[in-house]
């Protein structure tokens, strides 16, 4: 970059090489996405973090559609969705674009963490990697939280209240910290506002980050289904055509089920409740939060009992508090993983214990997701605060024993040398 | 303290020529220049670096106390109720900042089982958050007189800030004859104090004043 003179690529059209010597910025996908050396052995797991970032794009461009529509108002706010809904051409189709792109995206981002665990994709070096990723995983769960506040409807107002409320969790100053974020003594107009503005803001946010986590993972490179590295030329093919390739069609596969859903199901993710306008002197019977957030909800109010000083009245952690914490330390736990299993081996493939572990630790995940969806009554509570210590046990007990104790298979030489003894085997 | 400046560094290298007769000129870098003290440079980047830190907070602060609730929020902050056409049993919910107010003209029974109670010191003891059912309605009193039968709760479950069930007579009322909170299964006895479920405390009692028998004053 800083010699003018240095040989640079000829990309065959005069005026993209002018711009290309001035800012290389088509040197710079060439060299990312073009040769970029990407690990051969991809499976179609991998396709996901591409998929993320297409709903990514989908949300901020159906979302900046639907902001010039909308008016963040307590008197205005559910009828201006209603509006979208009815009176502006194709708002319905944007409006359910963007309603069942959240969950969507949701399902990428699980979806691609899970493969994360399975390979190992967040040992060393991809430490900073991961958690980068867990950060915008964080900030996804803000955005969409407060996205759903906005269409103003029963939902909207007791998810914004239950989880504002949260932090009333906290001892002494949680009370002043509740009404500051409200603006006021209740979820109102100013907290609708701010959730506006605040919901606009985020995914530039999460855009930052995703591109900090992206240029984080074309220094350390992919990892891949074997978890070993690539060690020459015969293990990687170029990013392009091959994997941009494969991205598109498993990106238009997930399309095609997207579509489904906003065609023939655009209600069948969400409440019916949050077609009734919100009302804050009416609770409805049953608050559940949407699907993404229910594995974390169950775990919120699997804590019910509070924790005492022996032979005293004095409360240490109360139920409220416990919950909130185990809530939180759900996602906290996740930041410290790369430390919690330090087994040089990466991919379940070669850890047969982890593997097991693997499975059941997602049965947990599905279960408590499950749970959430219930009420907060006998068996449901009991499976809940069961599902919960697996939850954290698998992250704070099983993973550190494993690496101490777990007995792994012996990795192949290298990944060509793999893919090639797996085709002999196979062929007759 | 990390030093950023190089010329400051060359100048430290030289400190233990300050006070020679015989100046050295080599590490000093420049010529006949005063040699600085260390800890003085140290002192100036401290205060400036706490000016910068206090500055940051005054500017940050206008930004922050503007997400607080403003002036026509909180001018909104009393309501006044009839309750003449209240009757024994009967509950009503009225508005107060934003939240919901549970009045109720509690029955003698209601009464009486919230004051057995406060007699048992075991099931007493047992409460989360200890009050006697005299304290919960102390403010119903007007012109010396105790009224005891007219309970004034915020309607929002202490837990994670739900309504409650249980004003109504066809609502369900948990198991203690009060209120049950739907979301999470509290359960608030017919005094509004937290028997059973997850939340912490008791159903808040607003400040209120009687401006007559029948009328009612809160916030």
């Amino acid at each position: 970059m800083a010699n003018p003179n240095a040989p640079l690529t000829d990309f065959g059209n005069p005026v993209i090489n002018w711009i290309d010597r001035r800012l290389p910025i088509f040197t710079m996908m060439q060299k990312e996405y073009g040769v970029f050396p990407t690990p051969r052995n991809f499976n179609y797991l991998w396709n996901f973090g591409a998929i993320a970032m297409v709903m990514l794009m989908v949300m901020i461009v159906s979302g900046l559609v639907l902001a010039m529509h909308y008016t963040a108002d307590t008197n205005l706010s559910f009828n201006a969705v209603e509006r979208i809904m009815r009176d502006v051409d194709y708002g319905w189709l944007v409006r359910y674009i963007h309603m069942n792109g959240a969950s969507m995206f949701f399902i990428a981002v699980y979806v691609h963490i899970f493969r994360g665990l399975y390979y190992g994709s967040y040992k060393q070096p991809r430490e900073l990697l991961w958690i980068l990723g867990v950060l915008i995983l964080l900030l996804m769960m803000a955005t969409a939280f407060m996205g759903y506040v906005l269409p103003w409807g029963q939902m909207s107002f007791w998810g914004a209240t239950v989880i504002t409320n949260l932090f009333s969790a906290i001892p002494l100053v949680g009370d002043t910290i509740v009404t500051w974020l409200w603006g006021g003594f209740s979820v109102d107009n100013p907290t609708l506002t701010r959730f506006f503005a605040l919901h606009f803001l985020m995914p530039f946010v999460i855009l930052g980050v995703v591109f900090l986590h992206i240029a984080a993972l074309h220094v350390s490179g992919s990892n891949n289904p074997l978890g070993i590295e690539p060690k020459s030329d015969k293990d990687t093919v170029p990013f392009s055509p091959y994997y941009t390739v494969k991205d598109l069609f498993g990106l238009c596969v997930f399309l095609i089920i997207y579509a489904v859903f906003v065609f023939y199901m655009p209600n069948y993710m969400g409440h019916p409740d949050n077609y009734t306008p919100a009302n804050p002197m009416v609770t409805p019977p049953h608050i559940v939060p949407e699907w993404y957030f229910l594995p974390f909800y169950a775990i919120l109010r699997s804590f019910t009992i509070d924790i005492v000083i022996p032979f005293t009245d004095i409360i240490v952690i109360s139920s409220k508090l416990g919950g909130v914490l185990l809530m939180f330390g759900s996602i906290a736990v996740m930041f410290v993983l790369p430390w919690l299993d330090t087994s040089p081996v990466r991919s379940a493939r070669f850890r047969p214990l982890y593997q097991k572990f693997f499975w059941v630790h997602l049965a947990v995940c599905i279960a408590l997701g499950f749970l959430g969806a219930k009420p907060p009554e006998g068996l449901y509570t009991i499976a809940s605060q069961v599902c919960t210590f697996l939850y954290f046990a698998h992250f704070l007990i099983v993973l550190p024993l494993l690496t101490k104790y777990e007995k792994t298979l012996p990795l192949p030489p290298s990944i060509h040398e793999a893919i090639l003894a797996d085709r002999c085997t196979k062929q007759p | 303290m990390g030093n950023p400046d190089s010329h400051g560094t060359q100048h430290g290298s030289c400190g233990t020529g300050c006070g020679n007769s015989a100046p050295q000129k080599t590490s000093c870098g420049a010529e006949k220049e005063e040699c600085h003290d260390e800890s003085k440079r140290d002192f100036i980047f401290i205060s400036a670096a706490s000016m910068a830190v206090v500055g940051a907070g005054v500017t940050a602060w206008p930004f922050v106390a503007t997400l607080g609730p403003a002036k026509d929020t909180l001018a909104l902050s009393t309501t006044e109720v009839d309750l003449s056409h209240i009757q024994e049993g009967q509950a009503v919910t009225v508005m107060w900042r934003g939240k919901p107010v549970f009045i109720r003209r509690r029955t003698a029974s209601d009464i009486e089982l919230a004051r057995k109670v406060d007699e048992d010191a075991s099931t007493f003891n047992a409460l989360r958050d200890k009050q006697k059912d005299d304290e919960r309605v102390k403010q119903s009193t007007f012109g010396g007189k105790a009224m005891p039968q007219w309970l004034v709760m915020v309607g929002v479950c202490t837990h994670l800030g739900c309504v409650p069930m249980g004003q109504k007579p066809t609502d369900m009322h948990g198991d203690f004859a009060g209120w049950f909170c739907p979301c999470h299964g509290s359960h608030y006895d017919s005094a509004g104090r937290i028997r059973k479920g997850p939340a912490p405390h008791n159903l808040a009692v607003p400040s209120y004043t009687f401006l007559s028998e029948n009328r009612i004053k809160i916030g």
